[in-house]
């Protein structure tokens, strides 16, 4: 790949923001369930910059709750309820922190709500989440993996809408919880999403963004560690083709000492239009020391005309940490790789994929479950196929 | 019988400043089971008529022509040219982050035979393969040449020459940045490819020295995009005692 890399440059100056956005650290960002507590969107608000209104939609206006369909697979002792307002869980992972996320949480009045046992096995769940229509509207999901549970849940993001999202992730103590998150809507779709990730003491989240079909999808997801001792692994694969703009905006809150996070997330873009924007914000507060932390984001340009952007953002408050970094690279398709492929009578089609494959390998194997592994492989697969070749 | 013929090959590359031309007319014919050495200085365009030979796109062929076996290769696409029978071991083997060893063999295999090989044969094959060219097997689990030292790039070459089983081969200095032992193994590689299939080889070197373990029917010297002069294994002990003085000033 013949790439431009970026690495270790620490603090927000170092990158290039453009005339008239205002320069925000994520630490004095607003949190808040109402509304008017924030700014109109427009691009001029740092985390909107590079999202034009227009490709917003009716997500801009008044939203309805959700009627679409969600259709859940688990095990017997896991339960589900739609709760109120009034139950604890309702806030407890976090605030928005954008004003669509916050028109969202207003709107729902109640809150679809998974509870996985403590249980030392494994229980897989799946949610499919439906929409056959795009009347602009709002979801709040909550997962409360109980303390010592050990689960593994997806949640499946599939037909039309125009959605805006709150997904409440509770880890508790000493629970192990791997989340995937797919975002394969029809090609008219408009979905934001923000997914507030509470860890307990010695918690691990493996967090998985998979992001594949929507006309806009953006998925923010943000990391609070009440606790020492845990660990955020998360994980994005996207493929944009053309006029497709997908969004990701991993937050790492270190506020615990002795914690760890990872943030990989590695994107191919294809056709004219193609656009993708990753933000990766890590704040590293005073009191979370021994803090071990890389982010990274790559980006495979297929072809020509398609856009990425990845800005890795690390504010640092104290010194005594175990290890902090990062790494951002987009590059264009390296054609000698093809050649030394078709050079050995691999055909160029699968040439091509071989090396999408091999670049986004290194996610799709931490992904460790055969059935998300098997659907990104297809669509891959299908969107290569689309390709102008 | 197989016979690969280069009819006056003249060959450009694309630069920044406009296409520079390269080859000046080359002739020269393999047949199957012979082996022909090409010398000549660096920059004399040795790597730009492999390249050109497999196809590369960087490099427009402006006149004269490519045949193997009567079939016109230059209106082959380079994975045609591969599956018809043509191989290049590379000067510079290309790293492929994120696809191993064992699924590319695989893949290229099933590509060159048109079927998928029955997986315990083929294991065991490459296995052997890898034996006889010192490689350890963990290398099938690594990345195609990612992190690969040049000895092992070059024997990983050979490794796929062994298991594609072409009719020609093209190796662009294999022998370079090789140590003793490893050129004779890498030879041996090629000697048992050259026996097994009644291999032809052009093989591109500036050293006499694995002209001892590959022996040569042929010697053509390579100046300035042409064949300057050609006969047999004494030329190459001709060339390394005088150079290419005498071609050069010519
Ligand atoms: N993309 C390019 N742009 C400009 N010049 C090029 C390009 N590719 C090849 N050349 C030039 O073509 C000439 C022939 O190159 P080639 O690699 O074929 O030489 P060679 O005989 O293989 O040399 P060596 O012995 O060093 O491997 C060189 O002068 C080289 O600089
Ligand atoms: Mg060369």
């Amino acid at each position: 790949m013949n790439e431009q890399t970026k690495t270790a440059q620490h603090g927000l100056s170092e990158h290039s923001h453009g005339a008239g956005v205002p320069i925000q650290i994520r630490s004095a960002r607003v949190r808040s369930a109402d509304v008017n507590d924030f700014e109109l969107v427009t691009q001029r608000e740092e985390q909107w910059r590079y999202l034009s209104t227009d490709r917003l939609g009716g997500l801009l206006g008044d939203l309805e709750e959700f009627t679409g369909d969600l259709g859940l697979t688990a095990p017997d002792d896991v339960t589900t309820a739609w709760v109120g307002r009034d139950n604890e869980l309702f806030g407890k992972a976090g605030l928005p922190e954008d004003r669509i996320s916050a028109a969202a949480w207003t709107t729902c009045d109640a809150a679809y709500l998974i509870t996985v046992p403590s249980n030392e096995n494994a229980q897989e769940i799946s949610l499919k989440v439906t929409s056959a229509d795009s009347t602009p509207s709002a979801l709040h999901l909550i997962v409360d993996a109980k303390p010592f549970s050990n689960s593994t849940i997806v949640i499946d993001h599939n037909g039309d809408a125009v959605l805006a999202e709150n997904i409440e992730i509770n880890v508790g103590d000493e629970a192990q919880l791997t989340i995937v998150s797919i975002q394969d809507w029809s090609e008219d779709s408009i979905h934001t999403s923000a997914h507030f990730i509470r860890l307990g003491r010695n918690a691990r989240i493996k967090h998985i963004v998979v992001s594949l079909g929507g006309k806009t999808v953006r998925v923010v997801p943000s990391v609070e560690y009440t606790g020492p001792g845990a660990d955020a692994n998360l994980l994005g694969v996207y493929f944009a083709d053309a006029g497709q703009y997908l969004e990701h905006r991993p937050f790492i809150d270190h506020s615990e000492p002795n914690c760890k996070s990872r943030v990989t997330y590695k994107g191919a873009l294809q056709g004219s239009k193609a656009h993708t924007v990753w933000v990766g914000d890590v704040l590293i507060r005073k009191a979370a020391e021994g803090t071990d932390t890389y982010e990274l984001n790559r980006n495979l340009l297929l072809t020509d005309g398609a856009r990425a952007d990845s800005v890795p953002n690390l504010e640092i408050e104290t010194g005594q940490i175990e290890g902090a970094g990062h790494a951002s690279a987009s590059g264009r398709f390296d054609d000698e790789q093809l050649f030394y492929l078709q050079a050995r009578g691999i055909s160029e089609n699968e040439a091509r994929k071989l090396v999408v494959y091999g670049f986004l390998n290194e996610i799709i194997e931490q992904i460790g479950i055969e059935s998300v592994e098997t659907r990104l492989a297809e669509s891959i697969e299908a969107e290569l196929a689309r390709s102008t070749h | 019988m197989s016979i690969l013929q280069i009819k006056n090959l003249h060959v450009s590359v694309d630069t920044d400043q406009g296409p520079k031309q390269i080859l000046r007319g080359v002739d020269l014919t393999i047949r199957n089971g012979e082996t022909h050495a090409i010398m000549g200085p660096n920059g004399s365009g040795k790597s730009t008529l492999a390249y050109s030979i497999a196809g590369h796109p960087k490099y427009e062929v402006t006149e004269g022509e490519i045949l193997l076996d009567g079939e016109n290769v230059l209106e082959m696409s380079v994975d045609e040219r591969a599956r018809a029978g043509l191989f290049l071991a590379m000067q510079y083997p290309v790293e492929i982050p994120g696809v191993s060893v064992s699924n590319f063999l695989r893949t290229a295999k099933t590509a060159i035979t048109g079927e998928a090989p029955s997986i315990r044969g083929w294991v065991k094959e490459v296995r052997e393969s890898m034996d006889a060219l010192r490689m350890d097997s963990a290398f099938t689990e690594r990345n195609v040449n990612e992190g690969f030292s040049g000895g092992e790039k070059k024997r990983h070459e050979i490794l796929q020459l062994s298991l594609l089983k072409p009719k020609f081969a093209v190796l662009d200095e294999t022998d370079s940045g090789l140590d003793v032992d490893a050129l004779k193994t890498v030879s041996e590689g090629v000697n048992r490819a050259k026996e097994a299939n009644d291999l032809g080889v052009l093989l591109i070197t500036h050293y006499t020295r694995i002209l001892k373990y590959i022996q040569p029917d042929f010697v053509h010297v390579f100046v300035a995009g042409q064949v300057a002069e050609q006969g047999g294994p004494e030329l190459a002990e001709r060339l390394e005692a005088e150079g290419y003085d005498r071609y050069v000033r010519a």
